[in-house]
């Protein structure tokens, strides 16, 4: 192991919470932009994100390439506006790269790409692949005999794939305890209610009943999230861990929560002034 | 084909320590070799098709070469999404391997057959598609799918076919046929399991006089368009056989270079045969599909000599 310092830090919730409020700032104004869908989708990741790029993973911006860096899916790939924002902020490459989102000939798509942009690590956006391809990169550090972890994030009504519970099994059944799935449950797929349009609850007990460690988690604590996923592998019985994150959709911005019109439309110019207010950016 | 595609995979694992092999729940004792020596590179993934591509692509992505092992419908149809994104999108190094083209599982009925699966395969960007005759082409194709850096469909038979070859092709390369006869009267261009079939209905046409040459086109994709140019050229009458569909397979791939290319079709017409376009609906083996088809040498052989005497339209 080199490179990586593992020494566990307190989180700084101050510091978390700004960023994720920039993250939320710049997520609007991209789809302003763009015009653009899924922002709703977006705010609600940003806790997430924060938590993770700022305090979780060993990263170095610098060598993205590092074999021994951890892995970070986001696996609900239509969240993308959110990710790239972090990567940018975090300093994979230039902020100015984030004004080229989904416009002509650029490479910022609406949903991550494969290739070409540093920190990505695997092309998301058809949902339930980013699963299976995080256990095989977990199960690859066993195979190599690397200390990285793999973080994958998935959204509620991600779970209706199949996939997702065929990697469920898998990643329990050969132990991977270097493997963390972070669900962004905030109770809302594309057109309805998630619990109406399949049965997800209790999705606690769905991911326990499928061999993980499954927690539930306030999904805008930054503190809370930046604990557990520092602290992985967090147990010695190799069971991978389930955090299941309660989240609001449109997340920081009064006029969006939880209001699903979010999944598609995307912000006046107005709307936009007034949500950074909101987010103490103006 | 299978038992040698385990045993030069084991060889392969002894010297390449990033080979891993993930398998679909098949191949019961296949892999007792490997997994005794690889113990640490052997996953049985269940049957979770679409998963066991995903891993595979995230292996390939972290530096290891995994190679993914189930029957042909369902490493390829049942996950054809994840082969498309997480594989091919990526440009993941997988070797995907099929047991069971064609109607080498006839007797299990329609849902282990597998005639579709180059079409499909073959559609997708950077896909290198692989059809090997015989079992000595099986192992030359592993190898060289190994020494890719690029995704790899390997398309078998099962076990037990006819050895074509005696020895690993010493100069197999994807993209380039191999010319098992020579003759300047009639191509017969064979890919994957039919092999055997093309070889006796060429034995069958020589024994009547005819010149006749004999190319196993192991690589559906990218075609070896240079032979196809050669024989093309030279041939009054080139047929191409396959078991697999008459839509999408190397017939298909023929006709669009032909017209790619701009390269007419020779004086005795282009004669395709394949399974149609249609589920085989009978209960029987390999044998009895083929015949029932028009599929077996002497079939194929008889119906050359109509075309080449004009009694039957190519």
């Amino acid at each position: 192991m080199t490179g990586f310092t593992t020494t566990v830090r307190a989180p700084d919730e101050i510091t978390l919470r700004a960023i994720a409020a920039r993250l939320r700032g710049r997520v609007i104004e991209m789809s302003y932009a763009a015009q653009a869908a899924h922002l709703g989708s977006a705010l609600s990741c940003c806790d997430i994100l924060a938590a993770a790029y700022w305090h979780a993973l060993r990263i170095d911006p610098d060598r993205p390439d590092d074999p021994l860096r951890d892995r970070f899916i986001l696996s609900k790939g239509h969240a993308a506006a959110a990710l790239y924002a972090a990567l940018a902020f975090r300093g994979f490459f230039d902020v100015a790269v984030l004004d080229t989102y989904c416009q002509n000939g650029g490479k910022l798509a609406e949903h991550p790409p494969a290739h070409g942009l540093p920190g990505v690590e695997a092309a998301t956006g058809s949902l339930g692949h980013g699963l299976p391809i995080g256990a095989g990169m977990a199960l690859a550090a066993r195979i190599q005999n690397l200390a990285y972890r793999v973080f994958v994030v998935l959204s509620d009504g991600e779970c209706n794939e199949g996939s997702v519970w065929e990697a469920a099994m898998f990643s329990a059944a050969q132990r991977l305890g270097n493997l963390c799935v972070v669900i962004d449950y905030n109770k809302w797929q594309a057109t309805a209610r998630s619990n109406d349009t399949l049965a997800l609850a209790p999705l606690r007990d769905k991911w326990a009943a499928f061999g993980w460690d499954a927690h539930e988690v306030d999904g805008h604590d930054v503190v809370a999230l930046a604990r557990c996923l520092a602290e992985i592998p967090a147990r010695c019985d190799g069971r991978p861990v389930a955090l299941i994150g309660h989240t609001v959709k449109g997340k920081g911005v009064s006029f969006m929560e939880d209001d699903n019109n979010w999944h598609y439309r995307a912000p006046t110019f107005e709307e936009v002034r007034k949500a950074h207010q909101e987010l103490g950016l103006a | 084909m299978r038992n040698e595609f385990a045993d030069e995979l084991t060889r392969l694992g002894d010297i390449d320590p990033r080979v891993v092999m993930l398998s679909g729940d098949i191949g019961n004792r296949l892999f007792d070799v490997f997994r005794a020596r690889h113990s640490s590179r052997f996953f049985n993934c269940g049957v979770a098709e679409q998963n066991m591509i995903g891993v595979a692509a995230g292996l390939a992505l972290s530096g290891l070469r995994p190679v993914a092992y189930t029957i042909a419908p369902f490493i390829t149809t049942r996950c054809l999404e994840q082969i498309r994104v997480d594989i091919c999108y990526h440009e993941a190094p997988v070797i995907i391997v099929a047991v069971g083209a064609g109607l080498a599982y006839a007797g299990l009925g329609p849902t282990h057959h597998a005639c579709e699966d180059i079409a499909f395969l073959r559609s997708l960007p950077g896909m290198i598609v692989c059809c090997p005759g015989d079992a000595w082409e099986v192992r030359a194709a592993l190898r060289t799918a190994l020494a890719q850096d690029r995704p790899v469909y390997l398309r078998m038979g099962k076990k037990g076919e006819p050895l074509i070859h005696s020895e690993v092709p010493a100069d197999f390369a994807f993209g380039r046929a191999l010319s098992l006869r020579e003759g300047d009267e009639i191509c017969l261009i064979s890919t994957g399991n039919i092999l055997p079939e093309v070889v006796h209905a060429a034995d069958a046409l020589a024994a009547h006089g005819r010149s006749v040459e004999v190319l196993s086109m192991h690589t559906v994709k990218p075609l070896d368009t240079a032979a196809l140019a050669r024989v093309f050229a030279r041939c009054r009458v080139v047929a191409i056989c396959e078991e697999h569909g008459a839509i999408g397979g190397l017939g298909a791939a023929v006709i669009e270079w032909m017209v790619d290319s701009g390269t007419r079709a020779p004086p005795g017409g282009v004669v395709r045969f394949n399974t149609g376009d249609t589920f085989f609906r009978l209960s029987g083996e390999q044998d009895f599909a083929r015949a029932q088809l028009g599929l077996t040498g002497p079939q194929i052989a008889e119906r050359i000599e109509r075309v080449l005497s004009g009694k039957a339209a190519a």
